[in-house]
C-alpha cells in the first residue's frame, strides 16, 4: 500500500511515536527527511489516507452490528495508526493529535478494556469526518487549516478517560484518579466541556502504547509490502493516455485490416491477423486498466445508510451484491451521484418506519439491497427495498394536481407508465419535504444522468412488497459498438472514392431493429397523417424522421450511380431508434455494418449541435460523425419534448388567474393565429366558391333552407385588404349562432382546436382584436366578436325584441381579456353590457347607470365578489338587482353552493357561455315578473340605446 | 492535452517576434510561429451538416479530429477558385488544435516591433474582431491573425461569417 520509502519513514517514526509518547514535534531525524520530501509523498499521503478513511466508514459499520470482532477492531486500530504515524512524520499535527485520541480509544476497544457503545461509534465517525477535512485543506492549499478541532480531541479524551473503569485497568497505564473520571462521567456527552487540568494527565499516561500495539504494525507492514509487490499506483492520466493511443491502434489495425482484403500477400495476411489479435487483446487489457468495482461508489453507502437510518428513526439493513462488478471509471464517476440520490430516496421514501412495518406484519428492520451484475455487455444495478412501495394511485393523483398530466391522459396510463410519472421533473410523493429528499427535484436529475451516459432507468414498484429501480448502463463509453450508415450526396473530395453519401454512426444501445421496405407497394407503407409520416409496424404506429432532412442533405442522384440508385430508389432502410422511453423510425439511405468505433469528442466550435454525439475515424482513415439520437429525435420533433412539456405546464399553472379552454384556432389575413372560444362558435362550414352569392350588398349563400350572411374576416381586420381568396374553394366558414341568427365567418384556414390554459395576455389596441395570448407554444390572437359581427351585420343584435327590451348587465371581472370574452357572448346573444374591473369600478358604474343585473367574478379585488355583493344589498336601490358570480371553469359544486349561501343568484362557470346565458335569461325573466308586480320601481326607466 | 496548454499559456503571453504568414485572398495575415502546430496539404474532409457555415469539415489529424474553419468565409471573403485547393494551418488554441483554411503559405517572417501598430479605427467591425494589430513590412501590410477569437464561433453561428462589404459585393 504504502510506497517502500514512505514505509520505511513511517515505521522509523513509530518507533520514534513510541519514545516521544506521541508527542507533536518529529523527531530531529524526521526533520531532515522533511526538508528532503517532495509533494510526491504528500500526495501518496492524501491518497492512502483517503482509501484508509473510506475503509474505516465501512469497517465501522461492520463493527456496529459485531462489536466484538476482534479482527476488525484491530484492522481499525492499524489503519487509524498508519495515519497518525505518517503524518506525525509530516508534521501535520492537528491531524496527529486527533487520530492520536482516536487510536487510544481504539486500542482500548481492542484490548478488551472497554465495550463499544453509539456514542462512541459516532464519536469515532466524527473524528473521521474531521481527518477528511484537514486532508482536504492539507490538499488544498499544503496547510491544515485553522480549524485545530480542539473540542473533538477533548471529547475523545474524555471518552478514553472514561472507560479506564478501575476494575480492567491495565496496572501501571492511567493514572488518573478514579473520582475524576467518577466525575467526568456526567460530562460524557458530546459538546461537554471539562476543565483542562482533568485532561492532562490521561493524554500522556494512555499514550504510552501498549506491547501489542508495536507488534501488531509490525505484522501489518509486512502484509502490505508483500501487496505492494503485487499493485502499483498509475496515475489515471497515464491510464487515459493509453487508452487514447489504444483507440488509434484499433483504428490502424482496422486501416490495415481493410487493405490487406484488397491484396493477396501471404505474409501481410499473416502479419495482419497477429496484428489483429494482439490489438483486441491489448485494448481488452488496457481497458481493464481502466475499470473499477462499482464497490468503489458502495463503500460510501452504509455510512450513508446508517446516518440516514439514525435521522429518520428507522431500522435498515444494507445488502450488497456484486459490488466487484467492474465498470469504467468514467462511468462510475457519473453514476456516483444518482446512485447516491436513490439510496437516499429508498431510505426516506422507501422503507417505513418500524411501527408501520410492525403494522404491515412485516419485520422493523428494512432492507435494502443493492445488486450488481453484468448482462449481456452491459451493466445492470438495482436499488431495492422492502418497503411500501409506490402507490400508484397517489402518483397519478400527484401529476394531476401538479398539472404535469390531465386527466384524460391519466386514465390511459398503464401502472407502469404511471410508476414512471415520478421520473418528470418537478415530481415529488413524499408527503413532506425533509432534508434529505422531498423537493421534486432528483429523480429526473437521476434519470438524465443515466442517460447521459448511455444508460436506462426503469422503476418497478409492488404496494406493500417494496419497489425497485433498475438501470442498465453501458460498460465503457470509450469503444463502443455502433452502426454505420450513409445519408445524402457526398460532397465532391479529392481524394474520395465513388462512395455515394456521407456515412454516420448509430451507437449500438440506441439501436431497435432495421426495417427494410422494398418496391413501391412497400413504399406506400409509410404513411402521412397531416404530412407527417408515419410507419405501421406490426400493428403500432412508429413516427418516421429523414435523416437527409434533418441534416439538410439530398438523397442521392449521382449520374455515375444512377444503374445503382434506379435499384435502390423504391428501397427504404428504416431504422427503428430508441430514445428516452420512445422509440422512432429514422429512414437513411444506406445501412452498411456494425463497427467498433473510438468515441472522440467534437471541438467548441461545433459543440451547439445536439444532433452529434461526437466523431469517430473509421477504418479508411475518413472521419465519420455519429449520431445523438435522443437530439435527432427532438430535432425532428418525433420526441415530442415530454420533459419540456411537463415543465412548462408546472410553470403555466403556477401562473394565477389560469384559465382553460378549448380553442378553435384558425387564419385570415396577414392573421396567421387566430382563436375565438370554441363555445362561442356553432358550427365549422365549408361552402363551394359557386354556392355564394351577393345579397344586399354582402355575401351570402344559401345554408339550412335560410340565408346565411357571411363575413370575410380578413376585410374587418384589415379594412383595406382584398377581398376574399377566390381561389380557395372551398371556403371555410366558422357559424355563430344565436335563436334564430346565424352569421357565417369566412376565414382562410382553420387550423385546430387546443384546449389550453390561456397564459400570457396582451391587450390589444387592433380593432376587431380582444388580445393576444400563448396557446399551444405560438402567439395567438384572440377575436373580439363583438366588433367583427358590429362591423359586419349591423342588424344583428336587432332582433325580434328590438333594442327596447336589452338588458343591461354589469360585468366585474378583473381579467380584461375574460371580461371581453364575456362581453362578447352576452352582446351576441343580445344584452347591453358594462364592464367593471374593481369594486370601486363597479360601484361607480352602478351609480351612474342603471343596471339589470350584476355579474361578479369571486376574486374581484378588493374583497371578492361577495363585497360588491354586500355593498348592493346595503343601499336599497340596488337590493333588487340580481347578482351572479362568476367562477373559474374548474369550481366544482360545492363552491356553487357556497357562493349561493353568501347570497348571489346563481353561480356559473366563466366560460360556459350556454349556461351563462340561461342563467341570465332565467333572471332577467324573474326580474320581468317582479317588475310586472312592482309595477313602477322605475326600472321601466332604464331602457336607453346602447 | 491538458498538461500542453498548460505549458502553452506562457509562451502565448510573449510573442517571439515571429510570425508564421498566409494569405487569404488579397489578405497577408501572420500567426505567432508558436502558435503553429503544423501546416499541411488539402486534407480529405468530413463535413459537418447543420454546423456553421464558417466550418469547412472535420479532418483526421493522426487520429486527432481537428475542425477545419475556412477563413474566406470566416472573413466574410468571396469563395476561393475552384481548381487551387487551400492548405492547412493548424493552430494550437486554448480548446485544443483548430485547423484553419487558407489560400497560400507565406514564409516565417522575423518583424520589427516599432513597426507594430493597432488596427486603424475604421477597419469593418468584423474584420477588427479578428485582426489584433498591424506591421509596416517594407512592400507589405501584415496583419496579425487573433487565433482565439478566429476559432470562437459563438456569434457566428449559422449566418456565414463576418461580412466585409468592400469585399462581398464584387
Amino acid at each position: 500500500m504504502l510506497p517502500s520509502k514512505l514505509k520505511g519513514y513511517v515505521d522509523s517514526n513509530s518507533k520514534a511515536d513510541k519514545n516521544h509518547n506521541g508527542c507533536c514535534t518529529p523527531p530531529a531525524k524526521n526533520k531532515e527527511s522533511y526538508a528532503l520530501q517532495d509533494q510526491d509523498v504528500i500526495r501518496e499521503f492524501l491518497v492512502e489516507s483517503h482509501e484508509n478513511l473510506s475503509r474505516l466508514d465501512q469497517e465501522f459499520v461492520e463493527l456496529e452490528k459485531h462489536p466484538k470482532d476482534a479482527a476488525l477492531l484491530a484492522s481499525i486500530f492499524r489503519t487509524i495508526h498508519t495515519i497518525k504515524g505518517t503524518c506525525g512524520f509530516l508534521a501535520f499535527s492537528t491531524l496527529e493529535r486527533i487520530t492520536h485520541q482516536a487510536e487510544t480509544l481504539l486500542s482500548q476497544l481492542r484490548d478488551g478494556e472497554r465495550e463499544l457503545t453509539a456514542s462512541m461509534i459516532s464519536l469515532i465517525f466524527e473524528t473521521v469526518d474531521a481527518t477528511r477535512k484537514v486532508l482536504a485543506s492539507i490538499e488544498e492549499s499544503g496547510e491544515e487549516g485553522p480549524n485545530g478541532f480542539e473540542d473533538l480531541t477533548e471529547r475523545l479524551s474524555i471518552a478514553a478517560q472514561l472507560t479506564a473503569s478501575p476494575e480492567n485497568q491495565p496496572s501501571l497505564e492511567v493514572s488518573a484518579p478514579t473520582q475524576s473520571s467518577a466525575a467526568l462521567s456526567g460530562a460524557a456527552l458530546p459538546g461537554a466541556t471539562t476543565s483542562p487540568v482533568l485532561l492532562a494527565e490521561p493524554h500522556i499516561d494512555v499514550g504510552v502504547s501498549s506491547p501489542p500495539e508495536g507488534k501488531k504494525f509490525e505484522e501489518d507492514t509486512g502484509k502490505s509490502s508483500a501487496a505492494a509487490d503485487a499493485n502499483i499506483r498509475v496515475g489515471v492520466g497515464l491510464l487515459d493516455k493509453l487508452m487514447d493511443l489504444v483507440g488509434e491502434l484499433v483504428l490502424t489495425r482496422n486501416q490495415i485490416l481493410q487493405y490487406n482484403a484488397e491484396r493477396e500477400d501471404a505474409t501481410l495476411n499473416a502479419t495482419s491477423q497477429r496484428l489483429n489479435l494482439i490489438t483486441s487483446e491489448l485494448q481488452e487489457g488496457v481497458m481493464k486498466t481502466r475499470m473499477q468495482p462499482i464497490g468503489v461508489v458502495w463503500n460510501k453507502l452504509p455510512r450513508v445508510v446508517r446516518d440516514m437510518a439514525m435521522s429518520l428513526g428507522k431500522q435498515i439493513r444494507l445488502e450488497m451484491d456484486g459490488a466487484g462488478t467492474e465498470l469504467d471509471r468514467t462511468i462510475i464517476e457519473a453514476i456516483k451521484d444518482p446512485l447516491m440520490h436513490l439510496v437516499r430516496n429508498s431510505c426516506d421514501h422507501g422503507i417505513e418506519a418500524p411501527q408501520e412495518r410492525a403494522r404491515a406484519g412485516k419485520p422493523p428492520e428494512g432492507r435494502l439491497t443493492l445488486r450488481a451484475y453484468h448482462e449481456g455487455g452491459q451493466v445492470n444495478i438495482e436499488i431495492g427495498d422492502d418497503g411500501a412501495g409506490i402507490d400508484v394511485a397517489r402518483v397519478k393523483q400527484m401529476a394531476l394536481d401538479r398539472g404535469l398530466l390531465r386527466p384524460e391522459q391519466v386514465e390511459t396510463l398503464s401502472d407502469r407508465e404511471a410508476l414512471n410519472l415520478i421520473f418528470l421533473p418537478g415530481f415529488s410523493t413524499a408527503k413532506t419535504i425533509t432534508n434529505v429528499s422531498g423537493r421534486g427535484v432528483g429523480m429526473d436529475v437521476v434519470k438524465s444522468h443515466i442517460e447521459k451516459i448511455g444508460g436506462v432507468v426503469d422503476v418497478f414498484s409492488r404496494p406493500g412488497e417494496g419497489s425497485t429501480v433498475k438501470i442498465k448502463i453501458p460498460l465503457t463509453l470509450a469503444i463502443i459498438p455502433g452502426l454505420v450508415i450513409t445519408s445524402g450526396n457526398r460532397r465532391a473530395a479529392p481524394r474520395s472514392g465513388a462512395r455515394i453519401g456521407e456515412r454516420f454512426v448509430i451507437p449500438q444501445v440506441s439501436l431497435v431493429e432495421l426495417i427494410r421496405l422494398e418496391g413501391q407497394a412497400d413504399r406506400s407503407q409509410i404513411e402521412r397523417i397531416h404530412g407527417t409520416p408515419v410507419y405501421r409496424r406490426r400493428g403500432g404506429l412508429l413516427p418516421i424522421a429523414y435523416l437527409n432532412d434533418i441534416l439538410g442533405l439530398e438523397r442521392p442522384v449521382d449520374i455515375e450511380a444512377s444503374a445503382e440508385t434506379s435499384a435502390e430508389a423504391n428501397v427504404v432502410n428504416i431504422v427503428v431508434l430508441q430514445a428516452e422511453d420512445r422509440q422512432f423510425g429514422l429512414v437513411v439511405d444506406g445501412i452498411n455494418d456494425t463497427q467498433e468505433i473510438v468515441v472522440k469528442p467534437l471541438g467548441k466550435q461545433l459543440k451547439g449541435l445536439t444532433i452529434y454525439a461526437g466523431a469517430t475515424i473509421m477504418g479508411d482513415g475518413a472521419v465519420a460523425l455519429i449520431l445523438d439520437v435522443l437530439g435527432i429525435g427532438q430535432r425532428s420533433g418525433v420526441l415530442a419534448e415530454s420533459r419540456e412539456q411537463a415543465r412548462t405546464a408546472v410553470e403555466q399553472k403556477t401562473q394565477s388567474g389560469t384559465e382553460q379552454q378549448r380553442l378553435l384556432l384558425f387564419r385570415a389575413g396577414s392573421f396567421k393565429r387566430l382563436a375565438v372560444p370554441l363555445a362561442l362558435v356553432a358550427r365549422l362550414e365549408e361552402f363551394q366558391q359557386s354556392a355564394i352569392e351577393h345579397a344586399g350588398g354582402g355575401l351570402v349563400v344559401q345554408y339550412r333552407n335560410r340565408i346565411l350572411p357571411l363575413v370575410p374576416l380578413r376585410t374587418i381586420l384589415e379594412p383595406g385588404a382584398p377581398g376574399p381568396d377566390q381561389t380557395a374553394d372551398p371556403v371555410q366558414v366558422v357559424v355563430f349562432n344565436d335563436g334564430d341568427r346565424s352569421l357565417g365567418m369566412v376565414v382562410d384556414q382553420i387550423l385546430d382546436v387546443a384546449e389550453e390554459a390561456v397564459t400570457v395576455r396582451q391587450k390589444s389596441s387592433q380593432k376587431g382584436l380582444l388580445g393576444s395570448a400563448v396557446v399551444g407554444k405560438q402567439v395567438t390572437d384572440f377575436l373580439d366578436l363583438n366588433d367583427v359581427i358590429h362591423a359586419a351585420a349591423e342588424n344583428w343584435f336587432q332582433g325580434q325584441d328590438g333594442l327596447e327590451s336589452r338588458k343591461r348587465i354589469l360585468v366585474a371581472e378583473t381579467s380584461p381579456f375574460s371580461r371581453g370574452l364575456i362581453r362578447s357572448s352576452l352582446e351576441m346573444a343580445g344584452y347591453g353590457v358594462l364592464e367593471a374591473s374593481t369594486l370601486d369600478e363597479a360601484i361607480r358604474a352602478l351609480e351612474q347607470q342603471p343596471v339589470d343585473i350584476v355579474m361578479a367574478t369571486l376574486d374581484l379585488p378588493p374583497g371578492g365578489g361577495s363585497a360588491l355583493l354586500r355593498a348592493m344589498r346595503r343601499r336599497p336601490q340596488w337590493d333588487g338587482i340580481p347578482v351572479l358570480a362568476l367562477t373559474e371553469a374548474a369550481a366544482g359544486q360545492a363552491k356553487a353552493s357556497e357562493v349561493q349561501a353568501a347570497g348571489f343568484d346563481d353561480c356559473q362557470p366563466k366560460f360556459d357561455r350556454a349556461a351563462m346565458l340561461e342563467s341570465l335569461a332565467r333572471l332577467a325573466s324573474a326580474l320581468a315578473s317582479a317588475e310586472d308586480v312592482a309595477g313602477g320601481r322605475g326600472r321601466g326607466a332604464l331602457i336607453h340605446g346602447g | 492535452m491538458a498538461a500542453e496548454t498548460a505549458t502553452l499559456k506562457p509562451e502565448l503571453a510573449r510573442t517571439s517576434g515571429q510570425f508564421s504568414t498566409f494569405f487569404v485572398a488579397d489578405l497577408f495575415f501572420g500567426v505567432d510561429v508558436l502558435r503553429v502546430q503544423e501546416v499541411l496539404r488539402f486534407q480529405q474532409m468530413t463535413r459537418v451538416p447543420q454546423s456553421p457555415e464558417v466550418v469547412e469539415g472535420l479532418i483526421n489529424l493522426r487520429g486527432q479530429i481537428v475542425t477545419a474553419i475556412d477563413m474566406r468565409r470566416r472573413l466574410g471573403l468571396p469563395p476561393r477558385d475552384g481548381d487551387q485547393p487551400p492548405m492547412n494551418i493548424v493552430v494550437r488554441t486554448d480548446d485544443g488544435a483548430v485547423s484553419l483554411l487558407v489560400d497560400e503559405i507565406g514564409d516565417v517572417l522575423d518583424v520589427d516591433t516599432a513597426s507594430y501598430e493597432p488596427p486603424p479605427a475604421n477597419l469593418h467591425p468584423a474584420a477588427r474582431e479578428l485582426i489584433r494589430g498591424v506591421y509596416k513590412l517594407k512592400d507589405r501590410l501584415l496583419l496579425v491573425l487573433d487565433a482565439e477569437r478566429t476559432v470562437e464561433l459563438g456569434a457566428v453561428r449559422k449566418s456565414g461569417g463576418a461580412h466585409v462589404p468592400s469585399t462581398t459585393e464584387k
